[in-house]
């Protein structure tokens, strides 16, 4: 089932105008991944969905339009944003991160989500109580991660989760994706520099260059694409 | 020396401090939320403690008085926000400041409009006694004042430590993007801060005008200045700053007039003083973060 379906989304920052029309879709737990060269307009799409930015054409979320809501009212409908450069409030602890990301939940559970994100990020529960500004980035990263989980959200956008870790830390948290996606069912849109693992755990893929969808299908393909594979594999 | 003289000054000291410190931590709360300074928190507390004098005035009794005077500036403080400062919000620190510094004078203004130019006497919820510990003399009013701000620490505290929408609070100062992205609406939280600093202005400015000569347009300004003072001491960003920051500046303050004759009739010259020397020295203040940016 289509869980987010994306047409002719145009938009940008003022006059600038970065995405000139994408249509895709995301399915229920299903993960995709948005490859395309810096400045193509991949963290640009990720601010529209989330309301951040403004943007026309549309966007259809379980039935609903999302376009011209605000960014609040976007994380309601249960889209979690795991924004560029991590987005850390600094100044607060781990686990008063962790709790802010269920800031919209009235249920009785968070105790036990907040558990079961300490389990799987021990590194998080040993730092539990330190500013979360003190964290070095991959710890960083998974606290963005757990803090958008905690929203218990159905679509999750990530945006370049890579950026700035060690090879090795992050083929970890690659895995950790594919096996929360396996997990949790939840819906999955990453934005990726590095695209051979982000094709590794996704099912399908578009490639966006200068604001447009280029090439798309399924992520194993994509992985033997010759223009893929010059372009965004290096080879 | 006078010991009993000196320890007399030094608590006459802790009681206009318990006031600067309660204006600066209003300061400090609207710098951590919204980033900026708020000249105009003097004269917002002003128009609050008129509003006291207002009702008082009119038949109600001091205490329920000031309690909706607070309640009023509460709702007052999360309009100007949303009404003044919002529009203005996004454009350069410095047209923000001008704002606020535009509200300082139509305030003023506002309140000789309204209340008249004659100045006003206002009651005091503190008995008039003084009382002589082992030749220290305290007032009530110290003693009064000193437990209002413990209170308000404490409450303060539970607010923002305690609570969901404290805990939002400090998210918004500390990431507003991040905040909005897990669903906090960012504009009321805002406005929340504003309205929690008018209301503490408001609770200032009704208690301390009473042990001041009267009630007159001007009678904030001096407090606010000593307030920054206070609060550029301690750190912009940290409340327990505020408080200290409040404190050592009363105290001084009181001290410099009481064994410094030259400075007796320059007392201004003490916050400035302090101020600069922050500056000089530790641009941060005592309890802040190295991080202010925006003025």
């Amino acid at each position: 089932m289509t869980l987010l379906e994306v047409r002719d989304l145009r938009g940008g920052y003022g006059p600038v105008r970065v995405l000139q029309g994408l249509t895709f879709t995301v399915d229920d737990g299903e993960i995709v991944v948005l490859l395309g060269a810096n400045g193509a307009g991949k963290t640009t799409t990720l601010r529209a969905l989330s309301g951040l930015i403004g943007a026309q054409g549309s966007v259809r979320y379980d039935g609903v339009d999302l376009l011209g809501r605000r960014a609040e009212a976007v994380a309601r409908r249960g889209i979690g944003h795991v924004p560029e450069g991590r987005g850390t409030m600094a100044e607060l602890t781990v686990e008063e991160n962790l709790r802010v990301g269920a800031y919209l939940r009235r249920d009785r559970d968070v105790a036990s989500d907040l558990e079961r994100w300490y389990t799987l990020f021990p590194r998080l529960k040993e730092r539990r109580d330190q500013p979360a500004g003190t964290l070095s980035g991959g710890e960083q990263q998974m606290l963005a991660i757990a803090r958008a989980l905690m929203g218990r959200p159905r679509l999750l956008l990530l945006d370049e989760p890579s950026m700035g870790l060690a090879p090795i830390i992050t083929q970890g948290l690659f895995r950790t994706l594919a096996d929360l996606n396996a997990d949790l069912g939840v819906a999955m849109l990453v934005v990726e520099q590095n695209a051979m693992l982000a094709l590794g755990i996704a099912r399908r893929a578009y490639v966006l260059e200068t604001g447009r969808i280029v090439t798309s299908g399924p992520a194993a393909e994509l992985r033997e694409d010759e223009r893929v594979r010059k372009a965004y594999l290096g080879m | 020396m006078n010991v009993s003289l000196f320890l007399t000054q030094f608590m006459n000291g802790i009681g206009a401090g318990v006031i600067y410190a309660s204006l600066a931590l209003a300061l400090v709360l609207i710098f951590r939320t919204t980033g900026l300074l708020n000249f105009a928190q003097g004269e917002m507390a002003l128009f609050s403690t008129y509003v006291t004098w207002w009702l008082w005035d009119g038949g109600v009794p001091i205490l329920p008085a000031i309690l909706l005077s607070v309640s009023l500036s509460f709702v007052g403080g999360a309009v100007i926000e949303r009404v003044v400062i919002r529009p203005v919000e996004s454009s350069s620190p410095l047209i923000v400041v001008i704002v606020t510094l535009g509200m300082f004078l139509a305030l003023n203004a506002l309140t000789q409009v309204i209340f008249g130019t004659d100045a006003k006497q206002l009651a005091s919820v503190f008995p008039q006694r003084v009382f002589d510990v082992g030749g220290v003399r305290l007032t009530a009013q110290t003693i009064g004042l000193v437990a209002v701000l413990v209170l308000e620490c404490v409450l303060l505290w539970l607010i923002f430590q305690r609570t969901k929408a404290g805990l939002a609070l400090r998210a918004v100062a500390a990431n507003p993007t991040s905040s909005r992205l897990v669903g906090i609406n960012v504009g009321r939280m805002l406005m929340l801060g504003w309205a929690l600093a008018a209301a503490l202005g408001a609770l200032a400015g009704s208690l301390v005008v009473p042990a001041t000569e009267a009630l007159t347009a001007s009678s904030m300004q001096a407090i606010l200045v000593f307030a920054f003072a206070g609060a550029a001491l301690g750190g912009f960003d940290s409340p327990l700053g505020a408080v200290v920051g409040g404190l050592v500046v009363g105290v001084a303050n009181s001290l410099t007039i009481e064994y410094l004759e030259p400075l007796r009739d320059v007392e201004l010259l003490v916050p400035f003083g302090i101020i600069l020397g922050v500056l000089l020295v530790r641009p941060a203040g005592l309890f802040g973060t190295q991080r202010v940016e925006r003025v």
